[in-house]
């Protein structure tokens, strides 16, 4: 089978001695327009694979920082449809793959295939979806191949080894390893269950596997990369959006992107 | 086929598994302890001796003859779960959970609550069995229920204010849900409803079935037969799924939900979720809720905390669409004239939340005309409210409760 985009991103930069460096954004905050621009620096400065996060009224999965962002974009109009916007005007700016970030039901509302057809038009690479397990996706298995869309499931600590199979046989782009038993948020310490994650994905087959939850800072993202395929950043840039603006979260991707040398 | 039967994780087309991946090893868990309590006799002695001696079950039904005077002259028999230990139906399902998760050696529990009546049994379950508890509730609902706050800190539980989306019992159950993957291993998340992923609505249905099993006996016991129609509120549903469960086979027996229709259905303002409601993913479950087009829930309006909840579990939501239970609408005003008639008819003083099941019994009375009997899960008190009552029906002089507070605050 042909890689997909975001594959052969993250193998790139693996065979070249390191791995990626995935960034997080959500849509619309702290406005449609601020938020592309955003995403464009992310990748001018760095940041090698686009995830893009759709604001959603209940983010189980969120700690504060994230919470707070997309609860402001909700609040400030943002609709699905400025998603695929989103997505678009990024594509048309820079040249790397744009994963979506979101929650179940707003894709169930839009209908499985639709979404999966607009994604495709507007140049989306796919979707991370975490609280949407592969038992439960049958619709969108379907729709991701009939669209050639990535499709990201996610792996914890707790994970068994036949859920470990399940998440590598369903994933395609990567496999999400939560690093720790938690929601997003930057941490002192990455756990030391993300390399027992990354290493039974590893057994269980999976070739291309990044790391996230809690990554903050360079020297967590160096380290992650010595055992992962990609290391996935989020809360700092969204905190550093909320504090700084644009010209922050360029400074703070370009300070991650020295963990990928 | 039998309908009692249904063990989840769907219900028809509801139902499953929509969490985090972290969760699923703490929910496959569960589900495996509560199959073996199942089969296990001595767990539903165990069980049963708390109920005996700690609950107050089996708890009595009262039929209600002057109140049933306004309701077409119908037979209306109260299924007395106010009288439980901590005042509602809450308990059954609560010290349930607390011996299973005593068997998984968990030493911590959290849950959600609204109102603050699951909050209360949950606080009074790990003060019995020496287990930590946390319970998350909405900053807006521990304004509107302070008198519960209070109740869950002497029993020594912690209470967390939750501050993000709208500060309600939905919110309340993310937070329980953030918790819970952080912390599953010590952690056992003490669901209050018959929502959430698998097995959480077939198990709590199943505590709360204890109302039903009893409430038939003694209808039976009673009348000399089965009640034309049973009727109960519905918020996320646990005190109706309890009644209604064991009836679901007497295709005799009609089935009523009666949801919160706040200022009405038609209006933005109502927790009508089966009523206005689409097919959609919330809190761990494919179920109907209250959303906007592109998949956001929206918030839920009702006089009463409890049942101010865009979501509902599943099997309600399967249970409507094959047709088995009807749900209908009450507006606030009709469960509050329906408070103050029980109160006054037949001196007993109803949960706002059951109030809306009661005004149902009225409509359902008058329609079945003096032959008919009408079965009403009474599933709690009004202790809590009366803040609410009395300020809804001008029962306090607002100046000496002005002097009073001064003079509070003057000390």
């Amino acid at each position: 089978m042909i890689a997909s985009a975001v594959e052969r991103v993250i193998r790139r930069r693996v065979d070249a001695g390191s791995g990626a460096l995935v960034g997080y954004l959500p849509v619309g905050f702290p406005d449609l327009g601020t938020s592309v621009e955003a995403a464009v620096a992310l990748v001018e400065n760095g940041v090698d694979v686009v995830e893009l996060g759709l604001p959603y009224s209940d983010p189980v999965m969120d700690g504060l920082a994230i919470q707070r962002a997309t609860q402001t974009a909700l609040q400030n109009g943002f609709r699905l449809a400025h998603g695929f916007q989103a997505v678009e005007r990024i594509r048309a700016r820079v040249d790397a793959p744009v994963l979506v970030m979101t929650y179940w039901n707003p894709v169930l509302q839009y209908g499985v295939e639709r979404f999966a057809a607009d994604l495709e038009s507007a140049g989306g690479a796919g979707l991370i979806t975490p609280d949407l397990i592969p038992d439960e996706a049958d619709d969108w298995l379907a729709a991701s191949d009939e669209h050639g869309l990535d499709r990201v499931f996610l792996a914890a600590p707790s994970s068994s080894p036949a859920r470990m199979q399940q998440a590598v046989a369903s994933s395609r782009g990567f496999v999400y390893a939560v690093s720790t038993m938690g929601i997003t948020g930057a941490r002192a310490d990455v756990d030391a269950a993300a390399r027992s994650v990354i290493a039974r994905l590893r057994e269980a087959g999976s070739t291309s596997a990044c790391v996230g939850l809690g990554i903050s800072t360079s020297d967590q993202v160096r380290d992650v990369l010595s055992y992962a395929d990609g290391a996935i950043v989020g809360s700092r840039l969204v905190s550093a959006l909320a504090d700084g603006g644009v010209s922050a979260v360029a400074a703070v991707a370009a300070e991650l992107a020295a963990g990928t040398d | 086929m039998s309908l009692r039967h249904q063990t989840g994780p769907y219900f028809g087309s509801f139902g499953g598994r929509f969490v985090p991946e972290s969760l699923i090893a703490a929910l496959d868990e569960l589900d495996a302890a509560y199959s073996a309590a199942k089969a296990d006799p001595a767990f539903a002695a165990e069980l049963a001796e708390l109920h005996r001696t700690y609950t107050g079950r089996p708890s009595i039904i009262t039929e209600a003859r002057r109140f049933a005077e306004h309701a077409g002259g119908a037979r209306v028999i109260l299924k007395r779960e106010d009288l439980n230990h901590t005042g509602s139906h809450k308990i059954n399902n609560v010290l349930g959970q607390a011996l299973l998760a005593r068997r998984l050696g968990k030493t911590r529990i959290i849950a959600e609550t609204g109102a603050g009546q699951h909050g209360v049994a949950s606080a009074t379950a790990a003060a019995l069995f020496g287990l930590e508890c946390v319970v998350y509730m909405g900053e807006v609902d521990t304004e509107r229920q302070a008198l519960n706050v209070a109740r869950m800190k002497l029993l020594g539980a912690q209470v967390v204010p939750v501050t993000t989306g709208s500060r309600t019992l939905k919110d309340a159950i993310n937070e329980a849900l953030r918790d819970w993957v952080a912390n599953v291993e010590s952690t056992h998340y003490l669901l209050g409803t018959v929502a959430g992923p698998h097995p959480f609505p077939a198990m709590v249905r199943d505590f709360h079935s204890v109302i039903g099993v009893e409430a038939r006996e003694q209808v039976l016991a009673l009348t000399g037969r089965l009640p034309d129609v049973i009727a109960a509120c519905v918020g996320g549903g646990s005190n109706a799924m309890g009644i209604f469960h064991p009836f679901l086979d007497d295709e005799s027996v009609r089935l009523v939900g009666l949801e919160a229709a706040g200022d009405g259905v038609d209006t933005p303002f109502h927790a009508a979720t089966i009523t206005k409601g689409r097919p959609g993913v919330l809190h761990g479950a494919k179920s109907l809720m209250l959303q906007d087009a592109d998949g956001q829930t929206m918030e839920s309006h009702s006089i009463s905390a409890g049942l101010d909840y865009p979501g509902v579990g599943p099997e309600h939501a399967w249970l409507a669409e094959i047709g088995r239970a009807e749900y209908r609408g009450v507006t606030d005003a009709q469960a509050m004239a329906a408070l103050r008639l029980l109160s006054r008819t037949e001196g007993i003083i109803p949960a706002i939340e059951t109030a809306h099941a009661l005004h149902g019994a009225l409509e359902l009375g008058r329609e079945l005309g003096p032959s008919g009997i009408v079965l009403v899960n009474l599933s709690g008190r009004g202790d809590k409210d009366m803040e609410t009552a009395a300020r809804y029906f001008g029962l306090i002089d607002a100046e000496a409760a002005a002097r009073a507070a001064e003079h509070e605050a003057g000390r």
